[in-house]
């Protein structure tokens, strides 16, 4: 573990990265402590521009809500979504994937088949789908953005499986007699789990901006600030105050270049320690 | 010629499976929706009678158990009769083969443009793998995969439509102009500059860095070192070797990608206020029109089935290992 | 004595510094003849690979050279392709899956003989026929996938003579093949360099293999020439104890007579 954390400092992708995920963290983490209310509250007059007002840092937008509050909720928000996103789709996917390589034939296929048919429909339309029917809450948002997620996972569990279970200790486990479930979850899913938790970076950046994406068409979550949202409320007076949706999406590049880049660090410094032993 | 053929009869069949799973999830879609076909139908009428109701529902099978309407429903897609659209108050189906080619114009024109720009400079960076230009195209594409799609189209609206005025705000054509033939593709084409940036410029970073990886990846075989060692031009290995393997792993994103971008054209088209495929699906979730968004969903997966037969083909064609009974790399 | 094509002096190839410095090649002083075919005898890690990309010119980024390689034979700067052809092990990945034979064949009298397509595409149909690939029309127009190891070897060869080089580096090309397999590219490979005048350098681990057809031998070891004369000699009165073993390893009494001429020097 720490050798992966050293060769990680090493990168400078995953330095970059860390850097500004550690940042964003602290932003979400902040939030309740620096603006405790309601960052959707009416603040202050509306339209206020940035850096005039010593207690609005960042302005007030067309409704006259604090913009850094939302800002620093926002950031919440998207990390929010990101991480249950991630531990849903992740978890989902491993389950059914080694369900499929272990059971194999026809359960197998019939799964398989599943997956491609929530890999065939579009994942916004999936999650469009889900939240029209169970209405727009940050958990619903978490889910409908899982639907579409999960099959990455679930793909790459299988194959794992398929290639772990023609290995040695499996057989060994199975010719001691240990029950297959116990085969299952104390020898296979293991040893299955860390290419697929290679996928959590690409997920948790996907569910930032699918989430945005459902924000800035209405469909998100009324009573959360997101920066999605922020940014569809800025275009009312794109012409105007630009910054208002400019700013928002600024965080959100960082937030998906953060995730990448120290999705990238951690990769190389994985497979740099693999290559050696 | 006849691998293609082999491939799309194959495709076919091992794509009803998925398809009918699809149709179910959408049937249940339907049935979560409150009230049905009818009700929708009677507020269209401005109200009935309960006798008109149930005799209604007798005749359209509505009455009858789970199972019953879901066979009808299939039965009636099978007839193409995709439903009626409650928001729209027409078939749904007629709504959809309206606004659906907008979405193709749109759809092609960015994968036009990410996939030729992409490769081409993905060819350019990996020609020479940690030069200076290299470098500089990976962060680049990088931070440009980073950033929403809806997002940079309104930064592009605000820098080329309302700053420069070089492009319109929004629309597809000038509305009422009367231009016809070339005037008028030429009016679309100019339009449809933004919207097709904003989706495109994502996915061009997407197969820049795709395609630079591949060149790394193809440097390192034998045969390059063999075509090398044949003292051929360096642009004839760089084209005719190295990127033309790479190019294939390409061509398969090239199908994963279709379903991603025709979700992605649903922000982009309601940034850009365009009449197509995508924005009728943000309007059918807005409109709470359960049978718009079902037919779209089941339109969708059939174009991402067609779209990926079609890479399949063109990645046949590009690959003499292909259904040869040799494995691919 | 004929003359010499190209003349090694002092080559020494490393990789890595310092501490970590490992030597390809040592201080290596050779002389290569013209017309005569010499085989590069050792095991792997001797340096005999890295011989073939140095006289090449193909050597990695990162390797230092040192010391020179003259070539008295050639009027020009050597170019590889044009005036040193090169083929490898292993044949399967030597040859572009995703392009047809014929291409790969033609490509280097193209490149350095100044023939147009149409002329190149000649060309290598004649090369086909040469190496003996059945159906040269036919075949022009397939890919590697669709034939067996030996073909693939075979239409390396022609595709690495196409441009007419003087020198030929076959580095170990029949190791990844069979006994049956092995004997016919040998064969072919004599009948070829023969036929144009070539000079040959044959890359082995297999000091049997190549005692059947050699006219000078050179024995590697850990980097360093330990032994270098004519064939015959080399066979029958080794000097170097490395080159005894080798012998005694490989070469019994069931082995066939290896000294079939008489004359030839």
């Amino acid at each position: 573990m720490n050798r992966v954390a050293r060769r990680l400092v090493d990168s400078p992708e995953g330095v970059a990265g860390l850097c500004l995920l550690v940042l964003l963290a602290a932003m979400a983490l902040a939030a309740p402590l620096l603006y405790p209310g309601d960052p959707l509250a009416i603040v202050g007059r509306p339209l206020t521009a940035p850096f005039t007002d010593a207690g609005l840092p960042l302005g007030t937008d067309r409704l006259g809500r604090d913009v850094l509050a939302g800002l620093m909720h926002g950031a919440r928000a998207s990390l929010l979504v990101g991480l249950a996103t991630a531990l849903v789709a992740l978890t989902a996917g491993a389950l059914v994937g080694t369900l499929a390589g272990l059971a194999g034939g026809l359960v197998d296929e019939a799964l398989m088949r599943v997956v491609d048919a929530f890999q065939i429909v579009p994942a916004f339309l999936l999650a469009l789908a889900f939240v029209s029917v169970a209405g727009a809450s940050l958990s619903v948002i978490v889910f409908a953005i899982a639907l579409g997620a999960w099959t990455g996972p679930a793909r790459l569990a299988r194959a794992e499986v398929l290639s772990i279970r023609e290995r040695d200790y499996v057989a060994a486990a199975r010719v001691i007699g240990m029950h297959p479930a116990e085969i299952a979850l104390r020898e296979v899913l293991p040893n299955a789990l860390p290419p697929v938790l290679a996928l959590t970076a690409v997920i948790v950046a996907t569910a930032v901006l699918v989430e945005a994406a459902l924000s800035f068409l209405g469909l998100g979550d009324p009573n959360v600030v997101t920066w999605g949202s922020m940014i569809a409320e800025g275009r009312n007076v794109l012409r105007t105050a630009p910054h208002l949706s400019i700013v928002p999406g600024l965080g959100l590049v960082a937030t998906v270049l953060g995730v990448y880049l120290l999705g990238e660090g951690l990769a190389n410094a994985m497979a740099a320690r693999e290559g050696r032993g | 010629m006849h691998r293609a053929l082999i491939l799309t009869r194959r495709r076919i069949v091992s794509s009803i499976p998925v398809l009918l799973i699809v149709i179910v999830g959408t049937f249940l879609l339907l049935e979560s929706a409150p009230g049905d076909a009818v009700d929708a139908y009677l507020v269209s009428l401005g109200g009935g009678d309960a006798g008109l109701v149930t005799e209604l529902r007798q005749s359209y099978g509505l009455d009858q158990s789970p199972f019953k309407r879901l066979t009808l429903y299939v039965s009636a897609l099978a007839r193409f009769d995709l439903g009626w659209s409650v928001a729209f108050d027409r078939p749904v189906l007629g709504l959809i083969v309206e606004r659906l080619p907008n979405t193709l114009w749109l759809m092609g024109a960015a994968t036009a443009l990410a996939f030729s720009l992409g490769s081409l400079l993905g060819i350019v960076a990996g020609a020479r793998p940690g030069s200076l230009t290299d470098r500089a195209l990976s962060i680049g594409s990088l931070a440009l995969y980073a950033v929403p799609s809806f997002w940079l189209g309104l930064v592009l609206v605000l820098v080329f439509a309302v700053d420069l005025r070089w492009f319109p705000t929004a629309g597809i054509e000038t509305i009422a102009s009367g231009k016809t033939g070339l005037a008028r593709v030429a009016d679309i084409a100019w339009h449809l500059a933004l919207p097709v940036s904003a989706l495109g410029f994502i996915y061009l970073a997407l197969f820049l860095r795709m395609m630079r990886t591949g060149m790394a990846e193809a440097w390192r075989q034998d045969f390059v070192l063999f075509a090398r060692a044949k003292g051929l031009a360096r642009r004839r290995i760089v084209l005719r070797h190295v990127a033309r393997n790479a190019l294939l792993p390409l061509v398969t994103m090239l199908g994963l990608q279709a379903a991603a971008m025709l979700g992605g054209s649903v922000v982009v088209e309601s940034v850009f206020a365009i009449p197509g495929f995508g924005r009728l699906a943000h309007e059918a979730v807005a409109g709470r029109d359960a049978p718009l968004l079902t037919g779209i969903i089941i339109v969708s997966a059939v174009l991402v089935i067609v779209v990926n037969l079609m890479v399949d083909i063109a990645y046949a064609a590009l690959d003499p290992r292909v259904g040869s009974g040799e494995a691919s790399s | 004595m004929s003359a010499s094509l190209a003349e090694i002096r002092n080559l020494s190839v490393s990789y890595g510094k310092g501490a970590s410095q490992g030597f390809a090649l040592d201080g290596l002083d050779l002389d290569i003849r013209q017309g005569r075919r010499l085989a590069v005898i050792g095991e792997s890690g001797s340096g005999k690979s890295t011989l073939a990309l140095a006289l090449a010119g193909l050597l990695p980024l990162e390797a230092q050279f040192r010391g020179e390689i003259r070539w008295p034979g050639l009027a020009h700067p050597p170019m590889v392709g044009r005036d040193i052809g090169l083929v490898f092990q292993d044949p399967g990945s030597s040859l572009n899956p995703v392009l047809t034979i014929g291409e790969q064949v033609a490509e280097g009298a193209v490149r350095h003989l100044g023939l147009d397509w149409c002329g190149a595409h000649r060309n290598a149909l004649a090369l086909l026929e040469r190496v003996r690939i059945p159906d040269p029309q036919v075949a022009f127009d397939a890919y590697p996938h669709q034939f067996s190891g030996g073909q693939r070897q075979r239409i390396a060869i022609a595709s690495a003579i196409a441009a007419r080089p003087r020198l030929l580096i076959v580095d170990e090309p029949t190791s990844a093949l069979d006994m049956v397999v092995q004997a016919e590219i040998v064969a072919l490979l004599e009948e070829l360099v023969r036929e144009a005048g070539m000079t040959l350098i044959f890359i082995t681990h297999d000091i049997a293999l190549a005692s059947g057809f050699a006219d000078d031998i050179a024995v590697f070891q850990q980097a360093r020439l330990v032994e270098h004369g004519v064939a015959r000699a080399v066979l029958t009165e080794p000097v170097h104890a490395y080159t005894k073993r080798l012998l005694s390893a490989q070469i019994d009494f069931s082995t066939p007579r290896l000294i079939n001429e008489v004359a030839d020097v």
